[in-house]
């Protein structure tokens, strides 16, 4: 069957897991019924226990589902704690619903396959060895990925049930209340771990600092916690942040930010009160600087900013260019100290942040966003997920999600070294085109044709070259040539899911 | 002098020629000018390749509307002959002549380049030319080499070898280029080219870079040579005109416009007339004022 970006989705798969194919970015108004965890009544006057080992053998059975959150990054040390001992335990069959899969996780995912411990993954993403090892047909079951507002969507329809949560805490009292701000190895914001805590059966914590009871503030709550687990170390604090911090010297980066600013300045949406978000990494955070020279220069102030927060975005807070940081994740050490500190800055939990059913999201509320692209087509469809040897390197991540904004902005390179960024098709559709407004690249900008007013406010800016986006991917063939179109077998490796539940794309077996 | 209609010419980007990416992303900046560097830039054992690399962008790239200039290795080199066919035969702009000490040179260089025109069809006196003056004899001799040829467009000064050449170094105060500099220019301006400032290579001080560009332009250097594309729009804003300067332009280019349609031969503006010297900045400041997007392809001023 096709679905509505024009993707071949696999029949049987699509039956066997009982999957509808993507419509439409529209959810409409339908009537949800959550479901709840089931509750283990406890009122004693501690939930601790031993070891890592005493609590999976008390919780983890085979074909269970378990969970982790990715709040540590690659300076995550509980992932790699717990899973050990689940292997070695013998346990089998069970399916791992991370909200991601960091680098550090890699391996332990690998051996967990091979022992049989792991059966099924669902995850935000995965990248190195361990998207080289799904791609290439390794794990027997597809892989689901959803964005992190459909992952708090499948979770609240149960379509994830999560029997076990093992979540890792910079700090927590022996009932279990935690936050992520105090201790050693800080992250900011428990966003993403929320949703577990809250519809998980068991939930285990895991902390290197024990605090007094009751320890607040608590993100986590006693109420939802049934064992609390201390270890050594539950993360290396170097490794949490994503050194992103730095801006970038590279010109051409700038002279990307640069222009995405100019779109913003220019759009209908930059007056005082809107709301943005952008993401991590180089350009994102030079267009912070950019914008936050803007709203000086324009007197503008910000509601809010939401998403993955970094400094540069906390230090607009602090100085009165944004009223409130709507905060479901902290990029970087700056960003977690500041939700410390300023009260302004809310930690949200994904549901809160993007889950398309709901009584209201953030993003239903953002006006702008600024996102990347490993590819765009000439459908605005953007793939964030397989790289051009059509293997698995990427995340959703909040993609999907953030890109209903009602200004959503791509910014990419028209080409990375010898590949083109824009592409007549994408190998992965992630985010279909339909959300996509702009796209900024180092040679101008490409609007979608679907937003006429867009058309009207930004095609005459002063430097910034508009094209449609056929003559962007022309131009990008035209310097880096037509590459040999990648080869995959039938074999079905992964779905990718729409933040709706539906299937947008699926990924299939690389042939090499 | 090459050309009849003068062409901004503020900022001169160096890339290297061995390096694809830069050759690649060269056009994006929005330099007037982009360098593509065959000489110091590029070691002995890539001086093939990064002429093959240069050749193939000028014929595949597309760079809009800069002026695309190449550095090449000079006749004391065994590139040289190579070097000038091959950005010939590619249809570079302009060859830019280092180390250059006499008007000998540019003539010598002036009859390779149409050897080179003749044997690749290209239209002789196409190939412009351009000098570097390095050194304390192509500071004194600057006026002839910049009149030698008339494919000249322009000369620039090269700091770093030619304060070697004078047994001092860089300071800040920029005092030990004094003569260098107005030297330059004044052949320049004698011979009716343009004159580029040396490069400015600490890209950590910004305030210096502001200090000297603002001195090079009131002195009346057309632009400066550049290591790095961040530093264009910081010309570019030292060349930006006044708001004030845009609007006295356009009243001299409004009375321009009612003498022609009088079918007078004198301008006059407020009752005085207008002498050509002001009708000459009036038009590089409009030129100045449309590159800097401050008014549109009809003089309108656009709302920021």
């Amino acid at each position: 069957m096709k679905n509505n970006v024009n993707r071949e989705l696999p029949d049987d798969v699509m039956n066997a897991l009982d999957y509808q194919p993507y419509q439409t970015t529209n959810i409409g108004n339908p009537d949800i019924q959550r479901v709840a965890p089931s509750v283990h009544v406890q009122t004693g006057d501690d939930k601790l226990v031993d070891s890592i080992e005493d609590v999976v053998k008390a919780t983890v059975k085979d074909g269970m589902t378990i969970s982790f959150h990715h709040h540590f990054r690659n300076g995550d040390f509980v992932f790699n704690k717990v899973m050990r001992v689940i292997i070695d335990a013998g346990i089998k069959n069970l399916t791992l619903a991370p909200s991601s899969l960091t680098g550090v996780m890699n391996d332990m995912v690998i051996e967990a396959i091979k022992a049989g411990t792991v059966a099924n993954i669902t995850s935000s993403g995965m990248r190195g060895s361990l998207g080289d090892f799904v791609s290439h047909g390794n794990l027997k079951n597809p892989v689901i990925f959803r964005s992190h507002g459909d992952r708090a969507r499948a979770i609240e329809h149960g379509d994830i049930k999560i029997d076990v949560a093992f979540l890792g805490v910079p700090n927590a009292d022996k009932l279990g209340n935690a936050n992520g701000m105090d201790g050693k190895a800080v992250f900011g914001s428990l966003g993403y771990a929320l949703m577990d805590a809250q519809y998980a059966n068991k939930v285990v914590l895991l902390t290197d600092n024990l605090m007094p009871y009751p320890n607040t503030p608590a993100s986590i709550k006693q109420t939802q916690v049934d064992y609390v687990v201390q270890v050594d170390q539950v993360g290396d604090p170097d490794k949490i942040g994503s050194g992103a911090t730095r801006f970038t010297k590279d010109p051409k980066e700038l002279k990307i930010a640069s222009t995405v600013n100019d779109v913003i300045v220019n759009s209908p949406y930059f007056k005082d009160g809107f709301s943005f978000q952008t993401g991590s990494g180089g350009a994102a955070l030079a267009v912070t600087r950019y914008l936050r020279q803007a709203m000086i220069d324009n007197k503008i102030k910000a509601s809010f900013a939401l998403g993955g927060i970094t400094k540069p975005t906390t230090d607009l807070l602090n100085e009165g260019l944004i009223d409130r940081v709507m905060d479901v994740q902290d990029f970087d050490k700056g960003a977690a100290d500041s939700m410390h500190t300023n009260p302004k800055q809310q930690e949200i939990d994904a549901s809160w942040y993007a889950d398309p059913d709901n009584k209201g999201a953030m993003v239903d509320q953002l006006d702008v966003v600024i996102l990347s692209a490993l590819e765009i087509d000439t459908k605005f469809n953007v793939n964030v997920m397989t790289g051009s040897d059509g293997v698995i390197r990427g995340a959703v991540g909040g993609h999907q999600d953030a890109a209903t904004a009602k200004l959503t902005i791509i910014s990419a390179p028209l080409v990375r070294g010898r590949i083109a960024t824009v592409v007549p098709d994408v190998t992965t559709v992630v985010t279909p085109g339909d959300s996509i407004d702009v796209l900024v690249t180092e040679y101008g900008i490409a609007i979608n044709p679907k937003r006429k007013d867009l058309q009207e406010s930004l095609g005459h800016l002063a430097g910034v070259p508009v094209y449609t986006i056929d003559e962007l991917q022309k131009m990008a063939a035209a310097k880096v040539g037509t590459p040999k179109p990648l080869e995959f077998t039938d074999r079905t490796v992964a779905l990718v899911e729409y933040r709706d539940g539906s299937v947008i794309d699926a990924i299939h077996e690389v042939k090499d | 002098m090459a050309e009849t209609e003068e062409r901004l010419r503020r900022t001169m980007m160096f890339v290297p020629g061995n390096n694809p990416a830069m050759v690649k992303d060269a056009g994006i900046y929005g330099a007037d000018s982009i360098m593509f560097d065959l000489e110091d830039a590029v070691s002995m054992a890539e001086k093939d390749a990064a002429r093959a690399l240069v050749y193939e962008a000028l014929k595949s790239q597309d760079y809009g509307n800069a002026e695309l200039v190449v550095r090449i290795n000079g006749d004391d080199t065994p590139y040289y002959h190579n070097d000038i066919k091959a950005m010939v035969k590619a249809g570079i702009d302009v060859i830019r002549l280092p180390k250059t000490e006499t008007a000998d040179m540019i003539k010598t260089l002036e009859a390779d380049v149409l050897a080179a025109e003749k044997e690749f069809g290209r239209e002789e006196g196409s190939t412009h030319l351009m000098a570097a003056i390095e050194s304390a004899k192509g500071v004194l001799n600057a006026p002839a080499i910049a009149a030698a040829s008339d494919r000249m467009i322009g000369i620039a000064l090269s700091a770093e070898d030619y304060t070697t050449d004078m047994k001092t170094h860089r300071y800040p105060d920029g005092a030990e280029l004094e003569f260098a500099r107005n030297m330059v220019l004044h052949a320049a301006r004698a011979a009716g080219i343009a004159a580029f400032d040396t490069v400015f290579t600490n890209m950590d001080d910004t305030e210096g870079f502001y200090r000297e560009t603002r001195y090079i332009h009131q002195l009346g250097f057309d632009g400066k040579s550049l290591v790095n594309p961040r530093q264009i729009a910081m010309v570019n804003e030292v060349y930006q005109p006044t708001a004030k300067e845009i609007a006295n332009a356009k009243n001299v280019i409004n009375a321009i416009e009612e003498a022609r349609i009088k079918g007078s031969g004198v301008i006059s503006m407020n009752g005085q007339m207008v002498d050509r010297p002001v009708v000459l900045r009036a038009q590089r400041v409009m030129r100045l004022a449309k590159a800097s997007h401050l008014v549109d392809e009809e003089g309108n001023t656009i709302e920021k």
